[in-house]
């Protein structure tokens, strides 16, 4: 057998006997056809495996072994819970599960918001237009299956449609009181033309989780999507945003990361329409058994389109930062505005951080650029700060802060920023 | 206040490399201090030495402020004991606010000495006071440290930090390289509005003119390493007239 012939048999043989037995959740007509169409995706492509291209800076087999490891609950008493003090409405998951009697009601001016559950029941949803259909189209050229797991086997999520501008953030809060637990959540966001909204997601979902959020952004409309990921040290998880922007609409998307035993984040944007504008940005502090992997693919589908990727990571004892961005220019695209930027802060040379920047352009009248660095603190930096009676420390994590600001910069409201970055300050305060 | 004896050093990197070679000098409370010298003499070394920059290696003498040694002091000990260093190149921090960089120090010092941090609002009158004098805008405060600026902003912003960090002895690294006559002019007003009973200055210049400004109560030249001749201000417009050949000549004599 050819080396290829016999990946690809390894990873269908793997998908085989992970489903082996497993049948399909109970759902509504167009969720189980949905379920069905997934899983054979699954079956035919097979798991990710250590020799798949795509993989080869991240090991997936703790994401796809039969069973989960577990992680001890992370005790979170130091601060405040995050964002419960901005004005927004929070919907909570318990170990993965949707906690109705936790979360404020279901209701929001120009917001519908409802669970996958009901939404499957239904015939005539208007999800079934999105369950399954960007997580679908994102296999090609790329394969992302454990994506499809998570269309076939999830029966948790929230599906979420936005008609106009929303007055107040939606808050997906999602709390661990099992150190045991592997759970998949699939959530459906739709803002329709004109619309705007802004989402927030708090928490590991569980010791391991599968994480999908289909996101189709229509014409003018606005997408808001601010994540952290919790603290608990020996999470694994994997989470996928797959998103479509039409014409003029406008998506952001930030994810703050801190610890965690294996976290790769993918995005992948679908820009669909003319001059649509999407941003995705990330700032990671790693030490110790750390891994975390940012995987994004941005699709230039239509003409004078902007993108920006800005990936940030500071790493030390043992942490290990990964990095795959990519931006595909159509042949259509023409005056496509594309960016990317990975950088890592190593804190020392234990650390490391692997990087995989990649243009494909098919217009020839395009401007991208894209960037990836790894350094150490600067020490002429270091000792101006020191010159000025700061104590080393203390000029330490004013260069850190500096350093992860321009992924920070990428969060709209600025509140929401000041208050991330007060945490992580916090954060890396008491472990320096 | 400021005693440097003997001061010997050499580059950590390479020991054949003997940058100073026995500088001695006294600053008395209220004096202004002047070192010229040619490029490569060791006058920005000294500064360096003196702020603890790493890099160097002090093979043998001493310097103190009020008695205290600072060489065995990390660099910001020697801030917190007064010793202020403005950066011939003042050093770029994208991602730090100046203000946030100010408040920063200027409390990490008042910490150190025992006194209470500044409120923001006791802060923001402070500066905006001081900024003013300087000429300094709102919008130069708001933006990262340094990034951006031009070379007398830059200048202004260091005279800007030594005047909210008030410290007792002020070392100045050719604080006019880059600057036309006009920012010079600013820059010196600055420096002269600090200038007290309690405070002394090193002035580190290659150019008199700076001193035209800030008139010194001594004027030091150093060459290879040492201070060869130690004046009155007239010392300096004998470098302008005669360039340093005629001084150094006569040191080596």
């Amino acid at each position: 057998m050819i080396p290829r012939a016999k990946l690809k048999a390894q990873k269908v043989e793997a998908a085989q006997a992970l489903l082996e037995g497993r049948s399909l959740p109970e759902g509504g007509a167009w969720i189980t056809r949905a379920r069905k169409d997934a899983r054979a995706r699954l079956e035919t492509m097979g798991l990710p495996v250590k020799r798949d291209e795509y993989w080869k800076y991240t090991d997936p087999r703790r994401l796809t072994d039969a069973a989960a490891q577990d992680a001890t609950l992370h005790d979170m008493g130091d601060e405040a819970p995050l964002f419960d003090t901005f004005d927004r409405v929070k919907l909570v998951f318990v170990d993965g599960v949707f906690d109705a009697e936790a979360s404020d009601a279901l209701a929001l001016d120009g917001v519908e918001i409802s669970t996958l559950t009901e939404a499957g029941a239904h015939d005539l949803h208007w999800a079934r237009d999105l369950y399954g259909v960007l997580e679908a189209r994102a296999q090609n050229p790329v394969e992302r299956t454990l994506a499809s797991l998570n269309t076939a086997y999830a029966t948790e999520g929230l599906v979420i449609r936005v008609t106009a501008r929303a007055e107040k953030p939606v808050a997906i809060i999602y709390h661990r009181s099992d150190p045991q637990g592997d759970a998949m959540v699939h959530h459906l966001v739709r803002v329709e033309a004109g619309a705007e909204a802004t989402i927030l997601e708090n928490g590991p979902v569980a010791a391991r989780f599968n994480q999908v959020m289909e996101v189709d952004i229509a014409d003018g409309a606005t997408l808001h999507h601010v994540r952290a990921q919790g603290r608990d040290h020996e999470r694994a998880g994997v989470t996928h945003l797959f998103a479509r922007l039409g014409a003029g609409s406008q998506l952001k998307s930030f994810t703050l990361t801190a610890n965690g035993a294996l976290i790769r984040n993918e995005g992948v944007v679908w820009l669909d329409g003319a001059e649509g504008s999407a941003h995705l940005a990330g700032a990671t502090v790693g030490d110790g058994a750390f891994h975390h992997d940012d995987t994004v693919f941005v699709t230039h589908g239509a003409p004078r389109c902007e993108s920006r990727q800005v990936f940030k990571k500071v790493l030390r004892h043992g942490a290990v930062g990964v990095f795959q961005g990519k931006i595909l220019v159509d042949q259509i695209a023409q005056l496509t505005d594309g960016y990317q930027i990975s950088q890592s802060l190593l804190l020392d040379e234990d650390a490391q951080f692997l990087a995989k920047p990649e243009l494909e352009i098919y217009a020839d009248d395009v401007k991208c650029s894209h960037g990836s660095t790894s350094g150490e603190i600067d020490p002429s930096q270091l000792f101006y700060l020191r010159a000025r009676g700061l104590p080393e420390d203390r000029a330490k994590l004013l260069l850190v802060l500096a350093f992860l600001a321009e992924a920070l910069d990428e969060i709209a409201d600025p509140d929401l920023a000041e208050d991330l970055r007060q945490r992580m300050e916090a954060w890396l305060e008491r472990r320096a | 206040m400021l005693e440097i004896n003997n001061l010997h050093a050499e580059l950590e990197e390479d020991s054949d490399v003997k940058i100073l070679k026995g500088v001695s000098l006294s600053v008395k409370p209220g004096e202004v201090h002047a070192i010229m010298g040619p490029n490569g003499s060791g006058k920005s070394t000294l500064s360096y030495v003196l702020s603890g920059r790493d890099g160097y290696e002090v093979t043998d003498g001493s310097a103190t402020l009020d008695g205290e040694s600072l060489l065995e002091m990390e660099p910001e000990e020697r801030a917190a004991a007064g010793l202020f260093l403005a950066f011939q190149y003042p050093v770029e921090i994208p991602g730090v606010g100046n203000m946030t960089f100010l408040r920063t120090a200027v409390n990490a010092q008042r910490k150190a000495r025992g006194q209470d941090e500044l409120s923001a609002g006791e802060f923001l009158k402070l500066v905006r006071a001081k900024a003013k004098e300087l000429q300094i805008d709102a919008e130069m405060l708001k933006r990262p440290v340094n990034v951006g600026f031009s070379g007398g902003e830059k200048k202004r912003n260091e005279i800007l930090q030594m005047a909210m960090l008030e410290p007792r002895m002020c070392v100045l690294d050719e604080t006019d390289s880059g600057l036309d006559v006009d920012a010079m002019k600013l820059v010196a007003d600055g420096v002269n509005k600090l200038r007290a009973d309690n405070r002394g200055f090193l002035v580190i210049t290659h150019y008199q003119r700076l001193l035209n400004h800030i008139k010194p109560d001594v004027v030091h030249i150093m060459s290879h390493g040492r201070i060869v001749k130690s004046g009155g201000p007239e010392l300096a417009l004998e470098v302008e007239e005669n360039g340093y050949g005629d001084l150094l000549a006569e040191g080596a004599a």
